[in-house]
């Protein structure tokens, strides 16, 4: 929470106390935490004098900032048309595998988040997917187990 | 209708000015007035779909008379089978730049954002860089125009103008009601200049090769090149950069793989052209000019490519007006109902009378452009939504 509040501060610091600043705001916490609780918000909401409700209103509209806590890595696996074509299907089945866990769930040591998502613009070197904010292209059901045991290994 | 023959050039992504910021530098020795009037005479429209003409749009902002004003760089690229922008952000990030900086000396704006999608944060740090180097030249050549990025957050209706401008402000990024446009009221409410990255890039294109020039390029109702984004069953995905106006019958011959059913133009909020009318239909005329076009051979399901951009309406409708929110999920439902055999086949003439209520009633674009895949699809490829 200490840090958190210090994360407001600067973005307020940088942008100004006021309403613009939310995005900002929302997304440095995000950076720092991958999700903004409600306790979060309310200090948010404090701080740029606003209401909480408005806080969570716009939080809740964006895909990439989560109210929920996440896994350090938040997986998302794009799920448009032409990547669909290219086989997705088999690549969040081997993620669902490697990781053992359903889409929309989060490893037990809090390690991983499987997501999918809309078009993240890589069509053409389908399937692909994110790992926060890092792109994944050409995916093979093969390349999974590597991607994540890479993954999980550089933060231990 | 006399030159349709597909043909490749390379404007776009050509090199950089050997000195950095030569086209800036050399505009900003012109008369204001000139410059806009070469973009208006160039016949130059916007590069995110909608086709308005750039320089009137410069023209309007310069007339503004606000202290204050903006310029934005739309790179929310949010239609699903376009990554144009991606491109010309990580190869040619100088001419959009370029683009951006021209525009604030003809308009007068002192403060400029490129607003990336969230799904682009990867390109932040080599962005960062040019923005350094940009910002140094400005400096050098007396232009007083500051740019930052400022990120997305996961939203592809943030891609339309108003969205963007209200997310940028704190707010959920809903649409507003036009008028008033964001060239007299946007971002905080001061004369706010959007322009899709493709179309800033060309702007600076426009200025380095002239006018006369770059209209010699595509056909006398559509000026210059533009960045196609191919994706899906050919053998040559990637960006293309192409002259305008050509038929899909060429196009699918030179990218095609031998086999297309159906070639789905401007993404999915465009039209799907079914084999029978590639003869006769003209990329960019009555259909979109985003650029998106994913090609589709016969082995795919079009009920599966229907069900799929459906799907992704409905997730991305923001809710706020009730013909979008309500019909893109009933849409869905529907063509689910009548392909499981709960309805009969008659109920696809109710549901193509429903994607076009919605173009009338919706709000915005996402809603009003749902009819042109749905209504394309469903006539053209009734037999597989059936059975």
């Amino acid at each position: 929470m200490i840090e958190v509040a210090k994360i407001i501060e600067t973005k307020i610091d940088q942008i100004g106390r006021d309403r613009k600043a939310l995005i900002p705001v929302l997304q440095g916490i995000v950076a720092h935490k991958n999700y903004v609780s409600k306790d979060d918000m309310v200090l948010i909401a404090r701080e740029l004098d606003i209401s909480a409700a408005d806080v969570y209103g716009t939080a809740s509209f964006f895909s990439f900032i989560e109210e929920d806590k996440k896994g350090k890595f938040v997986i998302r696996v794009c799920k448009s048309i032409t990547c669909d074509m290219k086989g997705r299907r088999g690549i969040l089945k081997a993620l669902e595998r490697e990781l053992r866990i359903k889409l929309g769930e989060t490893t037990h040591d809090n390690m991983f988040t499987l997501h999918d998502v809309n078009c993240i613009g890589l069509c053409d070197k389908g399937p692909a997917m994110l790992i926060n904010d890092e792109p994944f292209t050409h995916l093979t059901e093969e390349m999974i187990p590597k991607i994540i045991r890479k993954k999980r290994n550089h933060i231990i | 209708m006399s030159n349709t023959k597909l043909k490749k050039v390379d404007i776009l992504f050509s090199s950089y000015s050997v000195a950095p910021y030569e086209i800036l530098d050399r505009m900003m020795k012109k008369d204001k007035t000139d410059i806009i009037e070469s973009i208006i005479d160039s016949g130059l429209r916007g590069r995110g779909g909608a086709g308005f003409p750039t320089g009137l749009k410069w023209k309007f902002m310069a007339a503004e008379q606000n202290e204050t004003k903006y310029i934005i760089c739309n790179a929310d690229e949010g239609e699903p089978g376009t990554f144009k922008d991606r491109k010309l952000l990580v190869d040619v990030p100088r001419k959009v730049i370029s683009g951006m900086a021209i525009a604030a000396y003809v308009t007068n704006a002192k403060q400029g954002y490129i607003y990336l999608r969230a799904e682009y944060n990867s390109l932040i740090p080599d962005l960062e860089k040019e923005l350094k180097i940009y910002h140094e030249y400005a400096q050098k050549f007396g232009l007083d125009f500051n740019i930052e990025i400022f990120s997305g957050s996961g939203a592809y209706i943030c891609g339309e103008e108003t969205a963007l401008i209200e997310s940028m402000e704190g707010k959920r990024g809903e649409p507003r009601n036009k008028p008033p446009f964001p060239i007299q009221d946007g971002y905080l409410g001061q004369p706010t200049l959007v322009n899709n990255v493709e179309t800033f890039a060309s702007v600076s294109m426009v200025c380095r090769v002239g006018s006369e020039v770059y209209k010699s390029y595509g056909t006398k109702d559509q000026h210059g090149s533009k960045l196609f984004s191919l994706s899906g069953d050919s053998p040559k995905e990637g960006v293309h950069e192409l002259e305008l106006g050509m038929k899909i019958s060429d196009f699918v011959k030179e990218y095609g793989d031998g086999d297309t059913k159906a070639v789905q133009v401007g993404g999915v909020a465009g039209f799907c052209i079914p084999r029978k009318i590639f003869d006769e239909t003209i990329i960019g005329e009555g259909n979109t000019t985003g650029g998106a076009t994913m090609i589709f051979n016969s082995s795919r399901s079009m009920y599966n490519v229907l069900h799929n951009y459906l799907d992704f309406f409905a997730e991305e409708s923001c809710g706020q007006c009730t013909p979008c929110r309500v019909g893109t999920q009933q849409l869905l439902k529907g063509i689910e109902a009548v392909k499981s055999g709960d309805k009969p086949a008659s109920y696809l003439d109710d549901l193509v009378k429903l994607s076009k209520t919605m173009k009338i009633t919706s709000k915005c674009g996402l809603g009003q452009s749902v009819t042109n895949s749905f209504s394309s699809i469903v006539e053209n490829f009734r037999e597989e939504m059936i059975h």
